[in-house]
């Protein structure tokens, strides 16, 4: 029995041997090969590439110097797609979803309405709402039918930036971004009456704090000049285009799970005297957790995608609504700069990292239990 | 008892207004995209945007069709030849992540499944540069990316069906004296059918819809159709009608899909997330 299991073992092994090994070299050797090519001056393609190693200066480059600028504004784009179109998303899915779970009649025509978006490429989409969005389309048309004078907002060419700071305090701002992200925490901890979490967020929040405004001011500043950056109002059109592309999928995936906690919980509730709102709030929503932090991931990793969904709608050369994968693209295809553009990939698969490291240590944790 | 009912009722009127309201929102830019397309490119103007043409004609579709037949016959070679080899090797990648674990096969699987979540800019210069090495610019380096970079999420859908199939079935299998191969041929393969369309659906979207591999890794030949779209509704003088008339014939073989098969879409969509 044994021998005849371990003879199978190997065939498993043997099977599988072509997947691992594209994949070893696709993707790790592929990462491995781009990481070191951003620490070098590679420039051009050519049948004998000359590489020379030159450290980190790539990204010094990127973050400091004056011909970069472009990119720290797409950085900052970066942020602002992936928090408002997970926002987005989210609540506009769980809404949905709600509104669904309940008997109603057509149920299907609905939930095919609200998801047919998902099926179509970003190209398409972007297409579509390139035309909706512009000076002559649709959406400036409507305040006429209110006998009002047309709109004049330029969505995917306005200059207007709100929010803005300077670069010079990029670690200060950080920081303290970081700090209200953890008095969320510490609100949820609170309300929970979890002691421990109480004082571990404390002591988290008063680091940062102390970082901020005691030993952040004693660095030298990175740049030697004053340099804004903030939230551009011109991507607003490509952050409703991706939201109504993608709530339907968030709607999916929560009402999923809503139909997934038993009728028992809902009947339940129901007897306690609790009303629809308090039901959601109470019950549903913390019972979803594990879905909504798939559909963070999920979403965040799209918000990365959204090359496609730029470059139809915006072009590669809109300085308002850059991304750093629309940078890269340029950059390396176009420019040749092949180190510099390793260097951004880099930076934006560290900034996936954050978000697909936890989620696949918690994954295989429950899966090898 | 009487006003409770009434009261119901109001409810559920104002309930249905708002999912109809609701619906057109996400019908809007279909709509737009649709009766732009039958304008005849002078009539397109701003203040009659939303009117449907008092003259439909076909002459946006006759334009975009002229110029995107080429793209779209190389998007079909590359859908359903990446589609069908992906099925492939994700179903016996998943029997044997389901069916026959072996010692670290978990920690293979997960290190597998990593490759679904990357950024692919952070591969993309290593393989622009390796394909054109092997001479494989074009069409069948594109089919093998989309195979390779398939692998995770096909081999993941497999390997939650399979994990759905009682094991007692293969037992009975083992004692009537079938083999290792035989278990996955003659019993593992007719039941995943329903499999099979889940998966042959998520990469036939998938392949279809991509963008960025397409426009990096083949050339003016070898485009497939979103390239061919972003080149005919791009620019700044744009034909709106030719451009709408363009985007809906791309995205009518998925939309077919969708609509035809829309749960097995739905079933590939939650797959990923919840049942895991």
């Amino acid at each position: 029995m044994s021998r005849k299991n371990s003879k199978e073992t190997l065939y498993s092994v043997l099977i599988l041997l072509p997947s691992i090994i594209l994949v070893a070299i696709f993707v790790y050797g592929f990462i491995g090969n781009t990481i070191y090519s951003s620490m070098t001056d590679w420039k051009g393609m050519s049948a004998t590439p000359v590489k020379n190693f030159i450290g980190l200066d790539n990204y010094k480059s990127l973050f400091t110097s004056f011909m970069n600028k472009g990119f720290r504004q797409d950085l900052v784009n970066t942020v602002f797609y992936t928090v408002f179109l997970l926002a987005g998303t989210l609540i506009v899915g769980l809404l949905l979803a709600i509104l669904l779970d309940r008997p109603i009649k057509h149920e299907g025509i609905y939930r095919t309405i609200f998801l047919y978006p998902m099926s179509l490429s970003f190209i398409v989409s972007g297409t579509v709402w390139r035309w909706l969005l512009a000076p002559s389309g649709g959406l400036n048309a409507i305040p006429t039918w209110f006998g009002k004078n047309q709109g004049t907002f330029q969505w995917i060419s306005s200059k207007k930036q709100i929010w803005s700071f300077n670069w010079q305090n990029v670690l200060q701002v950080l920081s303290v971004l970081v700090a209200l992200l953890f008095v969320v925490f510490l609100i949820s901890a609170i309300a929970s009456q979890d002691k421990k979490g109480i004082k571990k967020n404390i002591i988290v929040i008063a680091a940062l704090l102390v970082f901020a405004f005691l030993i952040e001011p004693l660095f030298p500043a990175g740049l030697s000049d004053e340099e804004m950056h903030g939230f551009n109002l011109a991507t607003l059109g490509i952050l409703f285009a991706g939201t109504w592309q993608y709530s339907g999928y968030a709607m999916a995936l929560y009402l999923a799970g809503l139909r997934g906690l038993s009728g028992s919980i809902k009947e339940s509730a129901k007897l306690d005297g609790a009303n629809e709102f308090v039901y959601y709030w109470k019950i549903a929503i913390p019972n979803l957790k594990p879905i909504t932090m798939s559909a963070v991931v999920i979403m965040a990793h799209i918000s990365l995608k959204m090359f496609d969904l730029i470059y139809a709608m915006a072009g590669t050369d809109n300085e308002f609504t850059g991304h750093p994968s629309v940078r890269m693209y340029t950059t390396t295809f176009r420019a040749n700069k092949l180190a510099l553009g390793s260097a951004m990939a880099v930076i934006l698969f560290l900034f996936a990292a954050m978000f697909i490291i936890p989620y696949m240590v918690h994954s295989h944790k429950e899966r090898v239990q | 008892m009487a006003s409770t009912s009434k009261s119901r009722k109001t409810k559920h009127i104002i309930y249905y207004v708002v999912m109809i309201l609701i619906c057109m929102m996400y019908l809007v830019p279909m709509y737009m995209a649709f009766i732009t397309s039958l304008k005849a490119r002078a009539d397109i103007n701003l203040l009659t945007a939303w009117k449907f043409p008092t003259h439909p004609t076909a002459i946006g579709y006759q334009h975009a069709i002229t110029k995107l037949a080429p793209y779209l016959r190389n998007s079909f070679v590359l859908t359903i030849s990446g589609t069908v080899i992906s099925a492939f090797v994700g179903a016996i990648n998943g029997y044997i992540f389901s069916k026959n674990k072996f010692k670290g096969s978990e920690l293979v699987f997960t290190l597998m499944l990593f490759g679904m979540f990357i950024p692919y800019q952070i591969i993309l210069i290593p393989l622009f540069d390796t394909l054109r090495r092997l001479n494989m610019a074009g069409l069948n380096g594109l089919i093998l990316a989309h195979v390779v970079y398939g692998i995770p999420i096909v081999t993941m859908l497999f390997r939650n069906f399979y994990d759905q199939i009682p094991n007692s079935i293969l037992e009975s299998g083992r004692i009537d004296g079938a083999s290792y191969f035989t278990i996955f041929t003659k019993l593992i393969l007719p039941l995943s059918v329903p499999s099979f369309v889940v998966v042959g659906i998520w990469q036939f979207t998938q392949i279809w819809n991509e963008f960025l591999w397409a426009i990096c890794l083949t050339s003016q030949e070898t485009n497939p159709i979103t390239v061919g779209l972003s080149q005919l509704a791009g620019g700044q003088a744009v034909a709106w009608n030719d451009s709408m008339a363009g985007a809906i014939i791309s995205a009518i073989p998925v939309l077919c899909i969708y609509i035809f098969l829309g749960k097995y879409f739905v079933q590939g969509l939650l797959a990923g997330s919840v049942k895991e």
